[in-house]
């Protein structure tokens, strides 16, 4: 559908590639994009860098109830995803939790306005919806590493820091990369966070492709949105999965 | 030897952290109870004092109540249909050889991994290409999709812990492979199957984006709240049932989690 075109409420079903074109051509879209990809990524690096510390201790120091970590971890993941976001709405707004809540406490004579309606709120929002899927693969393969592996370098001298570097980080790598492509990849094509509590600094892309099915009405444009979001998200997935084996080839 | 033991040893450091991250976890969830007994309009701090005047409203609220009708419909139907699908598939990868499994595991899986408003828009031109009316039929359809890799995972794990020997056993004794099925196979992965469902119920009952591209004029329970939040003084309402809500799925995810454990620690001891 994204090769055809819309006139007025009809389509055009000759094979056409004017969409593409537009949504190259066209600096919001590509600005749109760019945002996405951006937030996306910010939010995916804050994201893994929280989640391996805890991923680390439930794997190397929780010795009794593990099973209960992860799943005080995982719980909140199946909680309702709106409820959630619109609790961070509660928390970032202008009168929200924060800002009452530090007006309360005299810190601040204005609410801060920079909480809610940013690309910070969706950053901290997405990167709070999706943590559970950056544990799981990390402690998942950090919970593979055979210890003898740790005692052996221990033994032989090298200290905690050296440890982890050269072997601890280099095997865990693998649930690092799942954890950033199954965070990146959803993210990007998130609609309900920015709407919440994007603002219009905050809107990204999926907002654009609701919009074409939506207000504007030019599905076949909304279509080829989408595809062309796909792709990149697809290049960008597949160049960062080949670059972290080529730098764990050369470290290990 | 005390360095060997260090793997195991507490970490405090590392403790302190791991309670802080739990901590943002949970706390902003926990703002939606403690807001919807307050007794202010407005969503803010001093909490002003306790009410459960948003629930009584709540629980008046008529459209409501069709929306959660809705809602509950959408994800029994789904949910049953996904794990039934699942229940075969699983069995399928897990007890047959099959050429070229791992792709076929792969696309079942996809729909894990693809943005969701990706599928939406896809279905949604399917769909009314092929002449169907928007209905709560099609977020059901939609619904099954997101939810059987879901169901797939639960129930392959469930099917890999136990001894394919059984079913073997029931069969040199005589018992037709539909009476293997129901006899031996389906109580052995029975808690599977209901871990299964459960999941598959709360994904469907809060999914949002295939319902808000796929739904007709029959709102389910998500598209209703999406609804409520555009008016300020909806809010406090919203919130009770927010709370509700989550309580009801904290139950059931803690619940199917339990079955789901259950059922591998069995196993385990069995084998």
């Amino acid at each position: 559908m994204s090769f055809w075109t819309q006139i007025g409420f009809e389509f055009d079903t000759a094979f056409s590639l004017v969409n593409y074109a537009e949504a190259v051509e066209k600096p919001m879209y590509r600005a749109l994009l760019l945002r996405s990809l951006t937030i996306s990524a910010i939010c995916t690096v804050a994201t893994v860098l929280l989640s391996y510390p805890m991923a680390y201790y439930v794997a190397f120091h929780v010795r009794k109830h593990k099973m209960a970590w992860i799943i005080l971890m995982t719980v909140p993941f199946f909680s309702s995803y709106l409820l959630r976001i619109f609790a961070w709405k509660i928390i970032l707004g202008y009168n929200g939790v924060i800002n009452s809540g530090l007006k309360g406490l005299g810190l601040i004579e204005q609410p801060l306005a920079f909480l809610l309606y940013s690309p910070t709120a969706v950053v901290i929002t997405l990167a709070h919806a999706w943590a559970a899927f950056a544990i799981l693969p990390i402690y998942i393969s950090l919970e593979k590493i055979d210890r003898s592996l740790i005692e052996a370098a221990t033994d032989l001298g090298d200290g905690p820091v050296k440890r982890f570097l050269g072997i601890t980080l280099p095997l865990s790598m693998p649930g690092v990369i799942a954890a950033s492509l199954m965070i990146f990849i959803p993210t990007v094509g998130d609609y309900v966070t920015p709407t919440l509590v994007g603002g219009p600094d905050g809107l990204m892309i999926a907002n654009l492709i609701q919009a074409q099915f939506g207000l504007v009405n030019n599905w076949p444009m909304g279509a080829a949105l989408a595809l062309d979001m796909m792709l990149v998200v697809a290049v960008i997935s597949l160049l960062y999965i080949w670059l972290t084996r080529k730098v764990t080839e050369n470290i290990a | 030897m005390n360095e060997v033991a260090y793997i195991d040893r507490p970490n405090r450091p590392l403790y302190f952290y791991a309670i802080l991250y739990l901590a943002f976890l949970y706390i902003p969830v926990l703002f939606l109870p403690l807001f919807s007994f307050n007794d202010n309009i407005y969503i803010a701090f001093p909490l002003k004092g306790f009410t459960t005047q948003w629930y009584v409203t709540m629980f008046n609220d008529q459209p409501m109540w069709a929306a959660l009708n809705n809602s509950l419909r959408v994800a029994c139907v789904s949910s049953a249909i996904a794990t039934l699908l699942g229940l075969f598939g699983a069995k399928a990868v897990t007890r047959y050889r099959i050429p070229g499994v791992k792709p076929i595991i792969f696309v079942i899986m996809l729909p894990m991994v693809v943005p969701l408003i990706i599928m939406g828009v896809a279905l949604l031109i399917l769909v009314t290409r092929l002449g169907f009316n928007l209905s709560l039929y099609t977020i059901a359809m939609a619904h099954v999709l997101i939810s059987v890799p879901f169901a797939m995972a639960t129930l392959m794990s469930r099917f890999e812990g136990f001894d394919p020997s059984m079913e073997e056993a029931s069969s040199d004794l005589g018992a037709g492979p539909w009476s293997t099925f129901w006899r031996v196979t389906l109580p052995m992965v029975a808690p599977g199957v209901l871990a299964s469902f459960l999941l598959c119920f709360t994904i469907s009952f809060d999914e949002f984006i295939m319902a808000f591209f796929l739904g007709g004029t029959d709102p389910t329970l998500p598209i209703f709240i999406w609804g409520q939040l555009r008016f300020p003084q909806r809010l406090p309402g919203v919130l009770a049932l927010g709370s509700l809500i989550l309580v009801i799925s904290f139950v059931l995810v803690f619940f199917s989690l339990w079955l789901r454990r259950l059922g591998v620690e069995d196993t385990k001891s069995g084998i």
